[in-house]
């Protein structure tokens, strides 16, 4: 007797268990059971799960009976004249998705003619062990796993031509790269996914070189011609949005060029871009702190006292304006209503963005680096037929993470931009590379595929010969110019005086504890002092009772709450922080008393 | 000593006196040799640590840093696979965090002249060896109707342990109550003596007289006869310090355990702070890191000066600390802010953290030195 779990619960018993497992197999195959149940039967312990339910990761494999395919020539020549598809064959039994349990009961061969009458399956193509994106990179299988999964994350990081209609979207947050190209090297997943229809990098020229050791630590040399010709130009589109919000009492937010006697009233150059309807116009350049979408919102709180107050019935300045550090042109203004009625403002702002050092590109194949240095066109080093790199990468990127498959991309673009035809790369069914490099050969380049390459500042031959090819660059979507962050002074925390905390909020770069620790193991302690002077005030403090006085700034007086005028008060400096804890302490029932004491 | 020497004798220690004393010899001239002490005493101050260095911080990176660097596993002794030592940094844990038992307590007893030549040493690791009851029987049996458990010995077991019947029996009559033992041929019978319905009692009995101690040393788990150099020794897991030191056999000058508590409470605290720079530094040099000596001396003071063991956790050391600010910036500090209110203490700001926290200069390096003057 043999024990049977349907969805991890036990449900009853069978005579026979791997009998039983074999006719719903075929059972399922014919069509008499959901395709969606896998079976499996554990040898070991006698036991039999039936799995139906949601959240298992399953994969299609073609059906082998008695060491034989059964995908037939017939139904090939049907698939091919479209009069079959994928549906019809899962639905014949021809194939079949597979969960994890159920894969253990089977033995899967990687192709045709490997079958023998034990094989249960046989792969559609080897290439479905991998997903979408990782099936993108060219030349997989020389590749160790590592460096497939970076190939794959990193192309999901892309810059590329995201969807056709952007012109007409309002996305958050995204870039456009210009002049995207279709791959030379490519794989079936590139025809299966349309990448020609959505493709996001450019065919370039590699040299793999160093370069006076600007391209040291994965860096990468950019040729300043190529970039001036459009290669890894982007646009970065973010949109900026206001409603006109309803509030309790009739009151409305409105948009509007802001009047002078608003409270909180920024430079009357802020609103310079506005028009009429107080909304700015579109292709106007703006920067920080620029108005994009002036708006006024009514009064935030209205009690009883402030009815006698004038200046409380005033409007309040809400205005959308330009972020700390950003700039662009406006570049499509959308007025519209939301779901509830309301007024609804979008503008989008694009900006242009040209590399730059410190931005990152990527290969296909985990190779990712920033640009450490871009080179004037006439410094490049160059080949005899004239051929400058647009890129030249650190051969020490390659020993020790052994991606073969980026080298071989190389020769393969080369083959390919030479013959003009597209190289396939798919993993494990790729385009020989013996014949590409024989193809190369035909093609009057070295069979290797170095060059003999010259010294761009000197004339100079290099000694070495330069490993020169083709291949498909992205550009990532981490620019410098989203990234880059400084402060001298700048916005404090209301609590604790503290700078504020992050790049939006213009913060202060934080000096943590053990960063502390080494400015005093150097003994340097009036510059840790200094360091930690971002937050520090003058605190009247009472000799006579030890708690923080008051000074009265209309008599230039100071008194102590508890023992009135007659006492020595002195101003001491402390950390705003410190301070903020005594007050706390206070506030726990501690009386903490500060004795004072000449330090000199 | 030479006469040059004497005038440094207060003021360069005693080792580097003894070497120049020795290396001296050989220069005849007076001058020459004088000339030397000078270099070497200028060398000396040189290489002191200056007033206002911040030591404990600079010995806490010092350590602290490499320690990211190691191992977390323990690694098995070679060749017995019971005995494991723990290495790299949960050891460096336990030895800094002051533990009174140690995860795995080891000794090495370095044996007196006959006894290290290696004759005998296996019966003489064996009689060190901790022996249970279970380990020189065959089988328990329990026959209810007359109330008796039966121990059957292994007399092999027991040949090889050089156990008579009379040790066990002793062991049996010291830790067992309510029972009349028998003894006949390998069999050694206990009648129960209370009620006989007592049935409960009966197998609680057979389960505690397993554990009854019958011979060696307790605490002494495994041993292992191994050659060290032209000697040979034996090393143990488990550590019982004490009584080992008392046996005529061992050679006390030389034994010594990884238990720091124990080494504390035979020998006194000096001994217990060479053990823990003896154990820090075993640990940096397995891992082949590199951390001057002086650095594992200093913690190793910190945590001795009391006169008693005190580790590097905020029960240890850091309780100590005289700052109020400074405790409670470590952990806990609500708990020491009140009980400081409680007593009404006062914090000079004497050390780095709570000048830290009152944006003042903090008094190391060049916070350290003050200006004296008369103020009018
Ligand atoms: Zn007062």
């Amino acid at each position: 007797m043999t024990d049977v779990y349907v969805n991890g619960r036990f449900t009853g018993t069978v005579e026979d268990g791997r009998e039983f497992v074999n006719n719903a197999r075929s059972e399922r195959r014919r069509g008499n059971l959901t395709d969606n149940a896998n079976l499996y039967y554990n040898e070991l312990s006698d036991e039999v799960f039936v799995e139906c339910g949601r959240g298992r990761a399953r994969r299609p494999l073609i059906v082998v009976k008695d060491g034989q395919s059964s995908l037939t020539e017939q139904q090939i020549k049907q698939l091919e004249k479209n009069e079959i598809g994928w549906n019809d064959l899962v639905k014949q039994g021809t194939i079949e998705y597979l969960d994890a349990a159920e894969e253990e009961n089977t033995l899967v061969a990687f192709f045709d003619h490997e079958l023998t009458p034990e094989h249960t399956h046989l792969e559609i193509m080897p290439l479905t062990m991998l997903g979408l994106t990782t099936a993108l990179v060219p030349y997989g299988n020389f590749n160790q796993s590592t460096r497939l999964n970076a190939g794959s994350k990193n192309q999901k990081q892309a810059l590329g031509f995201y969807a056709a209609n952007f012109s007409l979207r309002m996305d958050m947050d995204v870039n456009l790269l210009q002049y995207s190209q279709k791959p030379i090297v490519n794989t079936i997943m590139h025809e299966i996914s349309d990448y020609d229809k959505h493709p996001a990098g450019q065919n370039i020229v590699v040299a793999i070189m160093s370069y006076e050791g600007y391209n040291m630590e994965d860096a990468i040399i950019l040729n300043r011609g190529s970039v001036d010709r459009g290669l890894g130009r982007s646009t970065y589109f973010r949109p900026a949005i206001a409603e006109e919000l309803r509030y309790a009492g009739g009151l409305v937010d409105e948009v509007c060029v802001p009047d002078k006697e608003v409270k909180g009233y920024k430079a009357e150059r802020d609103y310079r871009f506005l028009e009429e309807d107080g909304i700015i116009s579109p292709e106007s350049a703006v920067a920080e702190g620029d108005v994009i979408i002036g708006k006024t919102s009514p009064p935030r709180f209205l009690s009883s006292l402030d009815e006698y107050n004038l200046a409380a019935a005033t409007r309040r300045e809400s205005s959308v304006a330009m972020r700390h550090g950003e700039e662009g042109i406006v570049d499509f203004v959308l007025i519209t209503e939301n779901e509830e009625g309301n007024k609804l403002i979008q503008v989008r702002i694009r900006d242009q963005r040209i590399p730059e050092i410190g931005d990152k590109f990527t290969s296909r194949h985990g190779q990712k680096g920033v640009v450490g240095l871009i080179v004037n066109e006439e410094d490049m080093p160059f080949s005899s037929s004239g051929i400058k790199p647009d890129i030249i990468f650190s051969p020490h990127g390659i020993p020790s993470r052994m991606t073969i498959s980026h080298l071989i991309e190389l020769v393969g673009g080369k083959v390919g931009a030479l013959a003009g035809r597209y190289i396939n790369g798919t993993t494990f069914d790729a385009e020989n590379i013996d014949d590409l490099r024989k193809e190369l050969v035909s093609l009057g380049f070295a069979e290797n595929c170095t060059e003999t390459l010259f010294n761009g500042h000197t004339g100079e031959m290099f000694t070495a010969r330069i490993f020169v090819g083709n291949m498909y660059y992205m550009k990532l979507k981490h620019m410098v110019a989203n990234k880059i962050h400084s402060r001298a002074r700048g916005p404090i925390q209301l609590l604790t005086r503290q700078p504020t905390e992050g790049r939006a909020k213009e913060g202060g770069l934080r000096l943590g504890e053990m960063e502390k620790d080494t400015f005093v193991a150097h003994g340097a302690s009036l510059l840790l002092k200094e360091r930690f002077d971002s937050d520090k005030t003058i605190v009247p403090v009472c000799e006579e009772c030890g708690l923080i006085a008051i000074h009265d700034e209309f008599k230039n007086k100071s008194y102590c709450p508890i023992c009135g005028d007659n006492v020595e008060i002195t101003n001491i400096e402390m950390s705003y922080a410190f301070k903020l804890m005594l007050d706390e302490f206070k506030s726990l029932g501690i009386y903490t008393k500060l004795q004072l004491k000449y330090k000199y | 000593m030479l006469e040059a020497l004497k005038p440094y004798k207060e003021k360069l220690p005693k080792k580097i006196l003894a070497e120049l004393d020795e290396k001296l010899e050989k220069i005849s001239s007076q001058t020459r040799q004088k000339k030397i002490i000078e270099a070497v005493y200028e060398q000396y101050n040189n290489a002191k640590v200056e007033a206002g260095e911040s030591v404990g911080l600079v010995s806490a990176e010092s350590i602290g840093e490499p320690g990211t660097q190691m191992t977390l596993n323990t690694f098995h002794f070679a060749g017995v696979s019971e005995m494991n030592v723990t290495v790299g940094l949960p050891r460096i844990i336990e030895i800094l965090d002051g533990r009174v038992n140690p995860k795995t307590p080891m000794m090495e007893i370095y044996l007196n002249k006959p006894f290290n030549k290696g004759e005998d040493i296996k019966k003489l690791a064996l009689a060190i060896k901790e022996t249970k009851l279970v380990d020189v029987t065959k089988e328990f049996q329990v026959n209810i109707v007359e109330s008796v458990i039966e121990i059957v010995l292994d007399k092999e077991k027991m040949k090889e342990l050089a156990i008579t019947d009379n040790t066990v029996i002793k062991g049996l009559t010291k830790n067992l109550k309510g029972f009349a033992i028998k003894h006949k041929g390998n069999v050694i019978m206990l009648k129960y003596r209370g009620k006989e319905e007592a049935i409960n009692e009966i197998y609680k009995a057979k389960e505690a007289i397993k554990t009854v101690f019958v011979k060696g040393i307790k605490g002494i788990k495994q041993v292992l006869p191994v050659k060290r150099g032209e000697e040979f020794i034996i090393v143990t897991a488990g550590s019982n310090f004490k009584d080992i030191l008392e046996l005529e056999e061992v050679d006390e000058t030389r034994t010594v355990t990884n238990n720091i508590d124990e080494v504390g409470s035979v020998l006194g605290i000096e001994a217990a702070r060479q053990t823990i720079i003896n154990e820090v530094n075993k640990v940096i040099e397995n891992q082949g890191l590199n951390v001057d000596s002086r650095h594992v001396m200093l913690v190793a003071d910190t945590m001795c000066v009391a006169g008693e063991l005190k580790g590097i956790t905020r029960y240890g050391v850091v309780n100590e600390k005289a700052s109020v600010l400074a405790r409670a910036s470590f952990e806990t500090p609500i708990k020491h802010i009140i009980n400081a209110a409680l007593v009404g203490e006062v914090d000079y700001l004497t050390s780095v953290v709570e000048n830290v926290m009152l944006n003042q200069p903090v008094p190391v390096g060049t916070g350290l030195p003050g200006l004296v003057t008369k103020i009018k």
